[in-house]
């Protein structure tokens, strides 16, 4: 393509995302289901992770998000990060007296869980110039189902399932959306047709008229009068969860809204690890202020009150 | 600079050595005892709230830098780097994020002050210039900051804001070009932007200086807007007693700033942001941050064509006049007096372009349709207008309220401000 060409494609893209997409896109993306608000654990300035949840989250995550889903900015060690999942404040029973617990590192805990996991590391080269696969160490990240996008894409029908690492902050009400639309998976309207490998979701942002079958479709392409265009739209996820699919051994609900809320909180987390410590200093920084403030507005009365 | 008689005598040997040689404990010390008016209000301390936002942006800017890399492949796992890794990296981060939206939060209150008190006319047009000047290279700062993170809407935002330069006749492409480093938003242009969001907010702190030099020659507004007539009965030095409400102030600006930092600090932004750059992924919507909302609905405002000036370059016009005209505003308000407290009619037309501002605000996050684009039209018509129309007229129309003799006047018989008082006839500047 010559470059005039490129930049003529250029202005006439960034123009049309500048001036068309904002109102289309803006439109269609109003058509899902309001999003549940759950109750979390983590809502509020006071708000913290409850760490059962998290580890039944990571159990979820592991069981059946990864097949798909990486999680690349995460490492084994994060898990057992103060915060994290299997964070520990001592070692348990039986543990050496040398070994810090508290240390991700050598967290027993992460340590088994990196070197259990589904996938290894790719490694090297070796001394023979070999790339070689070797199981994963707590400081290593936790490896993903694909080494590059063309071979996920392969795998998924041409979608690209996103990564999860940032996935609860890169949504719109990220925790609420991503639980709802987790449970909220329902068949299809029937005046609505999907296409074969992909899911009807009411809180997935689509424009479902373009799915209307053609008996309610006008010639222009338009829904008929009284159709009404069904919520949401439709994606490539298969609904991923299914009641007692995956067994808590806490005594936890084994359904699909528990996992689902499990499964948020442990994102929620990988999104945002340091967001106890965050609210901690925040109240510490906050009452630091508001006494600042007081000190300075008595200050301010004394040294004016020979000002007039 | 400081622009009153020298009240510092060097006291040891070394001091009047110094002074002979490099005056640097005069300056401060006359700096420091500044004779300020005494009626100044809360208003009037967002001037030191800015200063401090500054150097609170260049100092975690500064930090950033060191654990930041400016290059596409790495620049958005570096950030999140910082989020992770580095230590208290999240808070150097958030403060610097949400400092941007403080900063310009602090600035446009600055601003809105400065019309409300006539701070901008006779003699303070340099000072009101100086920072205009300062608003533009902020701008100019945040922008390119808001792109380094490489996420979805930097990169879009780049590459629709630096579109809008090729709408310039004769040499727009050039410049766009120039600006991206190549021919699309690229690593050149990353490169680039985070060389000038570097270097800029350097240059903003020496046009403060300027600024400030500026108002210390003139002598500070007032909320009366009346001149010091009598440095002791209207004036204080600025140290202790402005320090110290100042101090007061940027200690409750703080709290305001804080709830975001820790609470929720990334209200004020867009999730996409969280995603990282796709040139080939158009975002659903792409939405300048919260500060540029006015002028984004004042660029889509201009939807037609007018005669040979196409609508992209009418929108771009209006947005980058709608700053330009500030310029020129101390020559566009005809009427002599400063404070639109003296001003009945004009002080309604100010509360409505306040209105229209924060309406703007409300309409460039919404989408560029229906009814929308016709109350975008509506008050960036308005908002033209308030400059080119209402404000030089009014000067010859507007009959102002009887103004106090002296600043010392006003506040001794603030409780009933129209008892002493200069007759209403002729709106007399109060020289």
């Amino acid at each position: 393509m010559s470059t005039k060409m490129k930049n003529a494609r250029l202005i006439a893209l960034s123009l049309f995302a500048s001036f068309a997409a904002v109102g289309a896109a803006d439109a269609a993306g109003g058509k899902a289901k309001k999003v549940e608000h759950h109750h979390w654990h983590f809502s509020g300035p006071f708000g913290t992770f409850d760490q059962d949840a998290l580890q039944r989250g990571f159990q979820v995550y592991e069981a059946v998000c990864s097949s798909c889903h990486g999680v690349e900015l995460l490492s084994f060690r994060n898990l057992g990060q103060k915060g994290g999942p299997f964070y520990l404040d001592s070692c348990p029973a039986g543990i050496p007296e040398t070994i810090d617990c508290a240390n991700p590192n050598e967290n027993p805990v992460v340590k088994a869980i990196a070197s259990n996991y589904k996938f290894q590391v790719s490694d090297g080269p070796d001394e023979f110039g070999e790339m070689f696969e070797r199981p994963a160490l707590p400081s290593d990240r936790i490896p993903g189902p694909y080494p590059n996008e063309q071979i996920a894409r392969l795998a998924n029908n041409n979608a690209l399932p996103p990564d999860l690492s940032l996935i609860t902050k890169a949504r719109h009400h990220g925790p609420d959306y991503l639980y709802s639309l987790l449970k909220g998976y329902e068949d299809a309207p029937s005046t609505v047709e999907v296409a074969p490998g992909l899911y009807y979701n009411p809180y997935f942002p689509g424009d479902m008229s373009q799915n209307l079958k053609p008996e309610y479709v006008d010639e222009k392409g338009y829904p008929q009068e009284g159709v009404e265009v069904p919520l949401g739209g439709v994606l490539a996820m298969a609904p991923p969860l299914a009641d007692g699919m995956i067994e808590y051994v806490d005594g936890s609900p084994q359904t699909v809204e528990q996992y689902s809320a499990d499964v948020t909180e442990f994102l929620m987390w990988a999104a945002e690890p340091k967001m106890e410590e965050r609210k901690a200093l925040g109240v510490v920084a906050i009452i630091y202020l508001l006494v600042l403030a007081g000190l300075l507005y008595w200050s301010y009365r004394k040294i004016w009150s020979d000002a007039h | 600079m400081s622009g009153h008689p020298s009240t510092y005598n060097p006291s040891t040997g070394f001091e009047k050595w110094l002074d002979k040689r490099l005056p640097i404990v005069r300056f401060s010390a006359d700096f420091m005892d500044f004779p300020t008016p005494k009626n100044l209000n809360y208003w009037w301390t967002f001037g030191a709230i800015l200063v401090v936002m500054l150097v609170v942006q260049i100092i975690t800017g500064v930090v950033l830098a060191m654990h930041y890399t400016p290059h596409v492949d790495y620049a958005f796992a570096s950030v999140e780097h910082i989020m992770r890794d580095v230590n208290y990296g999240w808070l150097i981060r958030y403060v610097h994020l949400n400092g941007a939206s403080m900063f310009f939060l602090a600035v446009y209150i600055h601003m809105f002050r400065g019309l409300y008190y006539g701070s901008y006319k006779a003699p303070r047009e340099m000072s009101w210039i100086l920072g205009v000047v300062i608003f533009l290279l902020m701008m100019a700062t945040a922008f390119m900051g808001y792109v380094l993170p490489w996420g979805q809407m930097s990169y879009w935002a780049a590459t629709v804001i630096t579109n809008l330069f090729s709408a310039i006749p004769l040499v727009g492409d050039s410049i766009r070009t120039l600006l991206w480093g190549g021919f699309s938003v690229d690593n050149p242009t990353l490169n680039r932007f985070f060389s000038l969001h570097y270097l800029l907010p350097f240059a903003i702190f020496g046009v403060v200086a300027l600024h400030i030099w500026a108002f210390h020659t003139s002598g500070n507004n007032n909320p009366t807007g009346v001149d010091v007539k009598d440095v002791k009965k209207d004036t204080l030095p600025f140290h202790p007693y402005f320090t110290v409400k100042d101090g007061f102030a940027v200690a409750l600006f703080f709290v305001l700033f804080a709830s975001f930092v820790f609470f929720n600090p990334n209200a004020l932004g867009h999730a996409d942001n969280y995603i990282e750059a796709n040139p080939l992924v158009t975002p659903a919507s792409i939405v300048p941050e919260w500060y540029f909302l006015p002028f984004y609905a004042i660029l889509r405002a201009v939807t037609f064509d007018l005669g040979p000036i196409s609508a992209k370059l009418g929108g771009v016009i209006a947005m980058f006049g709608s700053i330009l005209v500030l310029f020129v505003l101390p020559w566009l308000d005809t009427s002599k007096v400063r404070s639109m407290r003296y001003r009945p009619v004009a002080r309604l037309w100010f509360f409505l372009f306040v209105v229209a501002c924060i309406a703007l605000g409300w309409l460039g996050a919404k989408p560029a349709e229906g009814v929308y684009v016709m109350w975008a039209q509506i008050f960036t018509a308005y908002y033209f207008a308030f400059f080119l129309i209402i404000l030089p007229l009014l000067g010859i129309m507007e009959t102002p309220k009887p103004m106090p003799r002296s600043i010392a006047e006003a506040v001794v018989t603030k409780p009933k401000p129209t008892e002493a008082s200069t007759p209403p006839a002729g709106a007399v500047p109060a020289e």
